[in-house]
């Protein structure tokens, strides 16, 4: 070959070979935080899916009212104890079967929520910022729109208007979470199509839809990953502030909102503090596991900001480094 | 400048114009008779028709909206189904509460925020940045309602047991009246709204402030000489609390369309808590009243936003 | 080998003199990765009065270095002793450094738009300064500034006292940033890259309003660029960084003349600018090392062409010659100073002229532009532009900023219309193809980028990236697709075998490479380079100069080649065309335009440009001393 080639060694062969995945996982593995999360996030899923076994191992229904040992003599339910491990509610349920059941709902409306919102999400923004334009516009107002409008109350209208139901509640959510993703998707869609490779594959020949999936929508993987991860708790909070308004999920369904909102009833949670602390403590450790987890992903999967950030840390002097 | 001013306004007016189309059509489709829920189960086929004429439901959809709108612009939203009185005073008994929560509320979630977003900046990855962060973490994470209700518990109800009041349970006392009585009626609400809150402003406080710290202008004020004092809260707290200004303006208005959880939670009458209500009792004209005064409050703060913006950073003018 | 103790003496006395003296600097800065040795062993001193040269590519520490001193980098482990007025500068106190900071040195820095407060006014951000020194009344401060502002050329300094950055061009925001580290008559002025963001003939101006304002104010100034024709004009002395190690040490004239140090030979003969007609840029091969590791011999053995085997196993120890040169190497008559000669094939005459490929007649380019609150108006990017590239042949398109030349190259490539006007391809009007044509074109017309960065999808692999002509036109498949890609990063230099890498893993040189074969899969009948070379250091920058060239020469290419840098298209391009607000104003072949420019704007240029003096005859300088690295 020519001279130039030979003058040119290889790269290092120090630069050990990686994937982008098994770096990601190995930057994730280290950060305790996010493996505490994961491993409450395994806890709920887990005591989700074992719900008909929790209620066969203690015996109780999700529905069924334990008048006679669920509640005391004056109507008042019972405290945590051998026969109801997490105590009974108002009407002498379960709450730990009710808290197992419940968990089904919340993932389910979560991830659900957070997916389709960020499907939307994705489609509008990365159309938006592609084309730009009159495109631009329509849907950036459009965008502008959904966020500008008081979410919770248009959510109370319209649950009044159709009647609470599940299906309400995710169509409710996906429709008023998707738009802050939407925008941060569009600015980061305009800022890639700026950049040369862009042009590049444009002046080979590329169209649109090579473009967008092709050159655009890996680079967007680390935001859609985060931002979807971020958004389940989101969702999770949303279905049960919906419910806690006793616009959500119909009773005698459980799930955590509405769990709550029975509590909140009457204020019997003031005699009673199961009622609230343990469905309000897996509602706030669910949302906290998710969030801790979005926050080590967006570390592990996006280096640079993370180690422009460890860069400013005050290191301990050599000698220190594991 | 008055171009971009007739434009905002004009986005806001659309803006306007499709929430109320929104519920308004939105209940016209919704099952549900209104004269039913006014004259109750026992009236009859004829009273009922009478109603209807008199609410003028009997109409066309699009006469209707037209009448509604005619009127809404004069301020007349109508009356209530429930007790006939007119919506918008209604409301408006209700905002001194709400306005009292959320500006009180806005007060401590900045001064709790904004200092906690700034000193985790400043020592990233040192002790006090992880607490921080945990804040942030752990505000994000707590469900308004639950907080609301363990504060309530914890510091109302076992002080209470133990025998003596910390916090009252709730309602609210007129600032007019007693000022200190206000204060700590909504010294619990403050803290639960300001405590999510909080979390989101010190988020967004620690991200711009470690932006506008990495950046050259910061570099040029210490070659020059500046204490680090003056770096920090000259140079870099200008650069990096100006995008916070859109932020607060947001929240102020979103949060003035009703504070709905944290009314309800603590049994405060504000604009929420009446929104609440009427979804119970179906009380239609009161909902759009509402929804539309949340809309508002929002399409005045995203102009008012913009021009301070205009005002703070030099670059737009 | 031992120092004597005159020499130990010479240079204790010489420190009295010295206005600034840095002995054994080292700066280690803590990453994720390890300790980064940004400066190692560093030690010079300043003549008061004098400007002090520190030359460099990226990654070579000279900007570490002074930041570091200044304590602007407070996680930075620093080592060594740096005197100045009478104490030592490590170890000095924060507020005992902020005293000296603005107030006894002054900084300037690269970029003057995001080193000035964008919310503060221009005014304001000078006078802070002295508020920050002295008790002052505002009144007092704003004349001070006013006429410090008038100084440094600022036109009506009264009324763009309360301007801000935004509203001044990039010149002037220099001149402020100027004003701001001269306003307390600091001793000292440290000046970062003060001229790489400018346009060449503002980067002139402000060079001499340094210089001027050196004189005037006798203030000692330490130059750091990269920029090398620039120190061999202004520079008293110039220290060359590689790597955090100052390789070599001495007065500029001696240095540029007769480097001592193979890296500062190799710098020189590789910079365009010192090009000479019927010479060649003679690349340094490879790559810098990384600074995590701390190599056993000297830190440029493994790209030398002079190394000697203990090069690469010993720390080589400090020459130091007759004329005060001093080099860090294991050559004891100094690096050779022998240039290439160009082979004579290149120069060859080109014959009368060739076919036409690419024709541009009259091009206009309009935009609309709608300010964020004013009303519409037209901006006019290229006003008639007219140009032939005949084939194999290679023209050169030069001009600041905003001459168009950029926007002419997307015409030419089809991927901007024009406003009004015709280019042809290959005889076909670009204006008129149809979308299937216009794909068809794509083979013929194709684009090298300016960043190597971006010009690189960083989510996909190498052989994807060159592979995607292939892909987007249908052409090979599967194991001939790979087989054709392999093939085309060997033409390019590239190993073969990195197939499965991702641009993250190449340097800039390389990545530049990468662009390249992308542009040559297809075949096109002419290549758009646009600024190929301008983000890349001098030393790479001559290796894909010389491949450009060695393609051109065996595949028969046509190059449309754009540049703001006069040397570097002198030594590429067979004809010249200067642009200037969106005109070609003058068209000539290479060296007729480098001798009898006609049009005022090609004068301005060329005087802008600065070229490097000739290397002297060796030999008339002798080793007086050397001290074995401890």
């Amino acid at each position: 070959m020519s001279d130039v080639t030979t003058k040119e060694p290889s790269p290092q062969t120090e630069v050990v070979q990686r994937g982008s995945f098994a770096l990601t996982v190995r930057r994730l593995r280290r950060d305790t935080a996010s493996m505490a999360a994961l491993c409450v996030i395994f806890a709920i899923i887990v005591l989700a899916i074992v719900a008909p076994w929790v209620a066969d191992i203690t015996g109780h229904s999700p529905i069924e009212q334990f008048r006679e040992t669920g509640l005391s003599p004056a109507g008042i339910p019972v405290g945590p104890g051998s026969e109801f491990w997490f105590g009974t509610d108002q009407l002498g349920r379960d709450v730990l079967v009710r808290l197992a059941y419940g968990a089904r709902v919340s993932l389910l409306v979560g991830v659900f929520a957070a997916l389709l919102a960020s499907l939307i999400a994705v489609v509008v923004g990365t159309t938006a910022g592609y084309f730009g334009g009159t495109v631009d516009l329509v849907l950036s107002r459009l965008t502008d729109l959904v966020m500008s409008v008081p979410f919770l109350l248009c959510a109370l209208a319209l649950v009044s208007a159709f009647g609470p139901s599940l299906t309400l509640s995710v169509a409710v959510i996906v429709f008023f979470s998707w738009a802050p993703m939407a925008r941060v998707i569009r600015g980061q869609v305009i800022s890639l199509r700026r950049q040369d490779f862009v042009l590049a594959s444009r002046s080979l020949g590329a169209g649109p839809l090579s473009i967008m999936v092709i050159d655009i929508l890996p680079n967007l993987a680390v935001p859609i990953i985060v931002y979807t991860t971020m958004q389940i708790p989101n969702s999770i909070v949303f279905e049960a502030t919906l419910s806690f308004l006793g616009m959500g999920i119909v009773p005698p369904t459980p799930s955590w909102g509405g769990m709550l909102a029975d509590a909140s009833s009457n204020s019997l949670y003031l005699v009673a503090w199961w009622l609230i602390f343990v469905p309000g403590t897996a509602l706030l450790m669910t949302t906290l596991a998710f969030n801790i987890l979005g926050d080590g992903l967006r570390d592990a999967l996006d280096p640079k900001s993370a180690r422009t950030m460890r860069r400013l840390k005050r290191r301990p002097k050599a000698g220190a480094k594991p | 400048m008055i171009r971009f001013l007739t434009h905002r306004v004009g986005f806001g007016a659309g803006v306007l114009l499709v929430l109320s189309a929104f519920v308004f059509f939105l209940f016209f489709v919704a099952p549900g008779d209104p004269a039913r829920m006014i004259a109750g189960d026992k009236a009859t086929e004829s009273q009922l028709a009478q109603i209807r004429k008199n609410l003028g439901v009997d109409r066309p959809i699009v006469v209707q909206y037209g009448v509604f709108m005619q009127k809404a612009l004069s301020g007349d939203l109508g009356f209530s189904y429930r007790n006939q009185q007119p919506v918008a005073p209604i409301i408006l008994r209700r905002i001194p509460v709400t306005l009292s929560l959320v500006l009180g509320g806005a007060v401590l979630w900045l001064s709790i925020g904004v200092p906690i977003g700034i000193m985790s900046a400043r020592h990233v990855g040192s002790l006090r940045d992880r607490l921080g962060q945990a804040f942030i973490l752990v505000g994000l994470s707590f469900p308004t309602f639950v907080l609301g209700m363990m504060s309530l518990y914890l510091l109302y109800f076992m002080p209470k047991q133990a025998g003596f009041t910390l916090f009252p349970a709730g309602g609210y006392k007129a600032l007019a009246s007693n000022p200190a009585l206000w204060a700590w009626h909504l010294a619990l609400p403050w803290t639960t709204l300001a405590m999510t809150m909080a979390a989101i402003y010190a988020r967004l406080t620690r991200g711009q402030m470690l932006d506008v710290m990495g950046e050259d202008y910061i570099r040029t004020a210490r070659a020059k000489g500046l204490t680090e004092r003056r770096v920090v809260w000259k140079h870099g707290m200008r650069a990096a609390l100006t995008p916070l200004v859109t932020q607060l303006g947001a929240d102020i208005a979103l949060l003035l369309g009703g504070v709905i959880v944290i009314e309800q939670v603590y049994g405060l009458q504000g604009v929420g808590a009446l929104a609440v209500q009427a979804v119970a009792n179906q009380d239609r004209p009161i909902i759009i009243g509402v929804v539309l005064l949340g809309g508002l409050f929002i399409v005045i703060a995203n102009i008012v936003v913009d021009l301070l913006y205009v005002l703070l950073d030099p670059r737009v003018r | 080998m031992v120092p004597t103790s005159a020499s130990l003496f010479r240079r204790q006395t010489g420190s009295d003199l010295a206005i600034l003296e840095a002995k054994g600097l080292t700066v280690g800065i803590p990453t994720e990765d390890g300790t980064v040795h940004a400066v190692r062993n560093v030690s010079f001193s300043i003549k008061p009065g004098s400007l002090f040269g520190i030359a460099g590519e990226s990654g070579s520490g000279k900007s570490v270095l002074t930041q570091a001193v200044m304590g602007l980098l407070p996680n930075a482990d620093i080592g060594g002793e740096v005197w100045f007025e009478g104490r030592n500068l490590i170890g000095l106190s924060q507020e005992e450094m902020r005293r000296l900071r603005g107030g006894r040195i002054g900084m300037i820095f690269q970029d003057p738009l995001s080193s000035l407060h964008p919310f503060y006014t221009i005014g304001a951000q000078i006078a802070e300064v002295l508020h920050a020194h002295e008790t002052i009344s505002p009144a007092e401060a704003r004349a001070r500034v006013v006429d410090m502002l008038g100084k440094v050329g600022i036109p009506a300094p009264a009324e763009r006292f309360d301007d801000y950055p935004h509203q001044f061009s990039g010149g002037m925001r220099q001149r402020v940033m100027i004003a701001m580290a001269l306003i307390l008559k600091p001793a000292l002025v440290i000046a970062d890259e003060p001229t790489t963001a400018l346009d060449v003939t503002v980067q002139a101006q402000i060079v001499a309003l340094l210089d001027t304002m050196r004189r005037d104010f006798g203030t000692t100034v330490i130059l750091i660029t990269h920029d090398l024709g620039l120190l061999s004009s202004v520079a008293d002395d110039v220290m060359v960084m590689y790597a955090g190690h100052r390789l070599e040490y001495g007065r500029a004239e001696d240095v540029f003349r007769a480097p001592a140090h193979p890296y500062t030979a190799g710098l020189l003969r590789s910079t365009p600018a010192s090009y000479r007609p019927g010479t060649e840029l003679a690349p340094i091969g490879g790559r810098p090392p990384s600074l995590l590791a701390t190599p056993a011999g000297c830190v440029f053995a493994p790209r030398c062409t002079e190394a000697l085997p203990r090069c690469s196993s010993e720390p080589p120890p400090l020459r130091r010659y007759s004329d005060g040169v001093e080099a860090l190497c294991w050559l004891e008559e100094g690096a050779s100073t022998v240039r290439p000669t160009a082979k004579t094939a290149t120069i060859a005459v080109k014959a009368a002229p060739p076919e036409p490929v690419a024709e541009i007649d009259d091009v206009c380019l309009t935009y609309q532009v709608g300010s964020f609150f004013g009303p519409k108006r037209a901006l006019n990017v290229l006003k008639g532009v007219n140009l032939t590239v005949g084939r194999g042949e290679t023209i050169g398109l030069v001009g600041e900023s905003g001459c168009g030349k950029s926007t002419l190259a997307r015409i030419v490539a089809g991927l901007v219309p024009a406003t009004s006007g015709r280019v042809r391809v290959l005889g076909r009007d670009m204006g008129a193809l149809d979308a299937r044509q216009w794909r068809e074109m794509r083979r013929e017309v194709q684009l090298v980028f300016q960043d190597p960065f971006g010009s690189l999808n960083p989510r996909r692999r190498v052989g994807a990236i060159i592979g995607d002509p292939f892909r987007l036109h249908g052409l090979a498949k599967g194991d001939e697709r790979r087989e054709k890609v392999r093939h085309l990063m060997e033409r390019v230099g590239l190993n073969p075998e990195h197939y499965n890498r991702f641009p993250a893993e190449f340097s800039g040189g390389q990545r530049q490479r990468i662009g390249i074969a992308r542009a040559l899969a297809l075949n096109p009948a002419l290549i758009i380079c646009d600024e190929p070379v301008s983000a890349l250091d001098v030393s790479i920058q001559a290796q894909v100069l010389n491949l450009l060239r060695e393609l051109q020469r065996d595949l028969g290419l046509t190059y449309l080649f754009i540049s703001h840098d006069l040397s570097v298209v002198r030594h590429v391009c067979d004809r010249i065309a200067v642009m200037q607000g969106g005109r070609i104003v003058e068209m000539e072949t290479a060296e007729r335009l480098f001798a009898d420019p006609q049009h005022d704007y090609t004068r301005t240029l060329l005087s802008a440009s600065k070229t490097l003096p000739a290397f002297a005859e060796a030999g008339r300088r002798s080793l007086v001393e050397t001290r074995v690295a401890s």
